[in-house]
């Protein structure tokens, strides 16, 4: 029988106390006497949140694959046990062996949105590991971050030892060896950094210094050590279907977010939106083989005994073998009572009869995401979907039986104008208008349910809006109400419902999004002031984070608020994502002008993935060939 | 048909509450490959009945639910396969088909029996063994019970049948049934709140050793006799 890390008395006395138990379905136990190496893999927010994130179990079977290593899983502590912990001064332990992690090798954070930056030091803090990386010893885990904010790791580079840029499935093998190496020959852990530095993907920010102009931007970074590169490239699955993808992931005791099967279908997106982040950084897109998603699913749910299976990908109607794969799992999970949820699906008559196969029409709502009110901002930010599009959508919809329709838009877009924003009124009112045309009176139970929600823009490294301004929190607020005015000013706007999400939060993400190192001493002095859970809006102290920049000596709004110049360093420049700064600065320039870009399918645009000789880039054999030159 | 299941619940598990339970056995029921038969409707459920619910923080050898099926091997097979699903501390000791006419595990239940021990932390009065057995052998014990509508007088000698000292722990055989169960930890509340002892943070350990249902002759067995 394992022993917990915590007492009864403790565990009697906090909320969901099986978060900090372990031992679920599926969970890896190893002898530690057995494993030259103990993983702790983090993600740095509450159990249910962590527990419902591919990547990690993802990751946590690849790792356990290995038999020289043992992967166990931390998740944040909730507030209520991180008080009892501080208190009683119990340092955080990793779920499976419920050891303290401060004894592990590693301790790996993904680090997936800005606000979760304050529980990293959270983690840190409670595992008592040294904050800063150059503090810590020989005894103390090499911590290292990975997944998208890494892509800009400068504002948190202080508190780890190294970043992993890039996929996880391609380099850990090498860098666990190295880490072997480097122990059996008795050489530290100064040492084993300067050497993981020399391995593709893995970033070590002490050994790098960054000098700055008077006006505040970079001049210039500077490597510390001979050898290590200047530029630290992506690393990325080449081949996604013949790599790890777990068969049998853990199956939580309590309700996640995510509390299904998810099979990743295909990796990167066509697409190319302006504002989308995601949709760079996992360039070029790549498809999984049909037969081993068929295999995988199957085994899956097999092995977890879930009721309900999720595609997950950026835009599932691209898989191309979207309608068999559909076929199999409608035939083979109809028997067994398993759900099927689709979501990042366009909606057209295909969609449309799929999910009247596998769903509950009069429960479910169909989702748009226009993201901009008119066609012309829809074009800056190259959403391809037209009003046309939608309405044509909405109209199959309604006569199949639905009356719920969900859209989702941005305010504070580069070149957003009044007309833009009531634009968004317009579009929900003509979908009102189609229902009512679409739907005689007789077959109508009640009103259409329209709900728009908006949520703040923010720019983000390696999208073509990496130059643009953010709004400020007044601006912001101003559209939002703009927008409620002008919802509420359309003939239909009892069935309109219109939601706006905080302004704070998006402004602070906003900075921490293309900030630069000097914001470590910010994240670290508004944890201290008691900042944390920042993403959770009722544990959000907007006024702390002030008083924190206002005490550094740290403005904000240089992050944010200011448009940069075609010419300036980015703190993330010295990474290199796949896409070129060129091919972003071309799409910065077509947006200015309203152009919309093909999507990867239809042409090549050379942005640069292409060198990663895969996915869509190698589709088409030769015709794609250009862009390899 | 119906099947009965008996399992038990011990170590880190007990932490994991009534309802979450029941969404692990569905899990487990599927991932076991049982032919388990589904509701009608637009969301099918699987048609499952739990008997009386386990306190968090709890252990048990007598937990029990049944199970509709639409078809099976055998009682031995169902074990065995339910069994190489679960997790550590959950155990499955028991299948049973049962007889058209058995009424379900939840409605049949009528009695539990308890061992509880004390938390190492809690200093027992010295004498605590004689006044807990006067305790009980009073003629009446009026106590006042909280339910979800208000609270009312009971006597809790009625709903007390049987309740013994073990060692350094306190068997007791109480009413369980819906509506009028008691906890085993309100019967040993009162007795020290009677005695005017100061309860430390959980001060009890329970488990549950059997869960009862009354036979034709008024006798209490267990749900699987």
């Amino acid at each position: 029988m394992r022993k917990l890390a915590l007492s009864d008395e403790i565990l009697m006395k906090v909320e969901k106390p099986a978060r900090y138990i372990g031992g679920e379905v599926n969970a890896v136990m190893k002898k530690k006497e057995q494993v030259q190496i103990r993983f702790a893999m983090c993600f740095p927010d509450v159990y249910e949140i962590g527990m419902s994130h591919l990547g990690i179990q993802i990751l946590y079977d690849m790792f356990n694959q290995f038999e020289d290593a043992w992967c166990e899983r931390v998740y944040s502590p909730w507030v209520d046990l991180d008080a009892v912990m501080r208190e009683e001064k119990i340092p955080l332990f990793a779920l499976e062996s419920q050891d303290p992690i401060k004894d592990f090798d590693f301790l790996g954070i993904t680090i997936q949105y800005e606000m979760c930056y304050t529980n990293i030091l959270q983690v840190l803090d409670l595992s008592q590991i040294p904050l800063h990386s150059k503090e810590r010893g020989e005894n103390d885990p090499i911590v290292i971050g990975g997944g998208p904010c890494t892509y800009n790791p400068e504002p948190i580079c202080d508190f780890f030892d190294m970043f992993y840029i890039g996929e996880g499935e391609t380099r850990y093998r090498e860098l666990l060896d190295l880490y072997k190496d480097c122990k059996a020959q008795g050489l530290g852990r100064k040492e084993f950094l300067k050497r993981a530095a020399k391995i593709p993907g893995i970033y070590v920010p002490s050994l790098y210094d960054v000098t700055y102009h008077l006006d505040g931007t970079i001049n210039k970074r500077i490597p510390l050590e001979d050898g290590i590169p200047e530029t630290v490239t992506k690393e990325l699955a080449v081949d996604v279907t013949g790599t790890y993808y777990p068969r049998r992931p853990v199956v939580p005791f309590i309700k996640v977010t995510q509390d299904r099967v998810v099979l990743e279908i295909q990796r990167g997106c066509i697409r190319g939106c302006r504002f989308c982040q995601a949709g760079q950084l996992y360039r070029p897109v790549r498809e999984r083989d049909v037969e081993m998603l068929k295999n995988c699913a199957m085994d899956m749910l097999k092995n977890t005994g879930h009721e309900e299976i999720s595609l997950s990908s950026l835009s599932s109607s691209d898989y191309s073998r979207l309608p068999e794969l559909l076929d199999f799992l409608i035939e083979n999970c109809g028997r067994d009572k398993v759900n099927i949820s689709l979501p990042s699906l366009r909606i057209d008559a295909f969609s449309l009869d799929v999910m009247n196969k596998v769903q509950d029409v009069k429960k479910s709502s169909l989702t748009f995401a226009p993201e901009a009110g008119s066609q012309r901002l829809r074009n800056v930010i190259n959403k391809g979907l037209t009003e046309e599009v939608i309405l044509d959508g909405a109209r199959l919809a309604f006569a199949g039986g639905w009356s719920r329709v969900k859209l989702y838009f941005m305010l504070g877009l580069p070149t957003e104008t009044k007309e833009d924003i009531e634009g968004i009124g317009d579009l929900c009112n003509k979908i009102a208008a189609v229902f009512y045309e679409t739907v005689p009176k007789e077959k109508r139970t009640g009103r259409v349910q329209i709900v728009a929600s908006t949520s703040f823009f923010v720019p983000k490294p390696f999208t073509p809006f990496q130059w643009a301004a953010q709004c400020t929190k007044e601006e912001f607020l101003d559209k939002a109400y703009f927008t409620r005015a002008g919802i509420g000013s359309q003939l239909n706007q009892k069935s309109i419902k219109y939601n706006w999400h905080e302004a704070d939060l998006s402004v602070l993400e906003g900075v921490f999004a293309r900030g630069d190192r000097r914001l470590n001493q910010v994240i670290l002095k508004a944890y201290e002031m008691g900042c944390m859970y920042d993403a959770w809006s009722e544990y959000y102290k907007n006024d702390l984070w002030l008083s924190a920049f206002d005490r550094c000596g740290v403005d904000p709004d240089f992050y944010s608020a200011r448009e940069r110049k075609e010419d300036e360093i980015f703190p993330w420049d010295f990474l290199d994502c796949g896409v070129t700064k060129e091919f972003l600065l071309r799409e910065w320039h077509k947006a200015k002008e309203e152009a919309v870009t093909p999507n990867c399918r239809m042409q090549c645009n050379n942005c640069g993935a292409a060198r990663y000789r895969t996915g869509v880039c190698v589709e088409k054999g030769e015709t794609n060939a250009a862009a390899l030159r | 048909m119906k099947v009965r299941v008996k399992f038990s619940k011990y170590g880190p598990v007990k932490f994991i509450g009534h309802l979450d339970i029941m969404h692990y056995f569905q899990k487990a029921v599927r991932r076991a490959g049982i032919d388990v038969a589904y509701s009608e409707g637009f969301s099918p459920h699987q048609i499952m009945s739990f008997a009386s619910p386990l306190s968090v923080g709890h252990t048990s050898d007598g937990e029990y639910f049944d199970m509709e099926v639409n078809s099976f091997t055998d009682e031995a097979d169902m074990l065995q396969r339910l069994n190489q699903v679960m997790v550590e501390g959950i155990d499955v000791l028991q299948v049973r088909f049962l007889d058209k006419g058995e009424g379900n595990a939840m409605a049949s239940v009528s009695g539990a029996s308890y061992l509880v021990a004390f938390s190492d932390k809690f200093i027992l009065p010295s004498n605590w063994k004689d006044a807990f057995l006067s305790f009980y052998q009073q003629s009446h014990i009026p106590v006042v019970k909280k339910t979800k509508k208000g609270q009312r007088e009971i006597d809790l000698k009625e709903s007390i049948y049987q309740l013994e000292v073990r060692g350094d722990k306190v068997y007791m055989l109480v009413d369980a049934g819906s509506g009028s169960n008691i906890k085993p930890e309100f019967v040993m509340e009162t007795f020290f709140e009677r005695t005017g002892t100061v309860l430390p943070e959980y001060p009890f350990r329970i488990h549950r050793v059997e869960t009862y249902k009354r036979a034709e002759n008024g006798r209490l067995v267990p749900l699987i006799v």
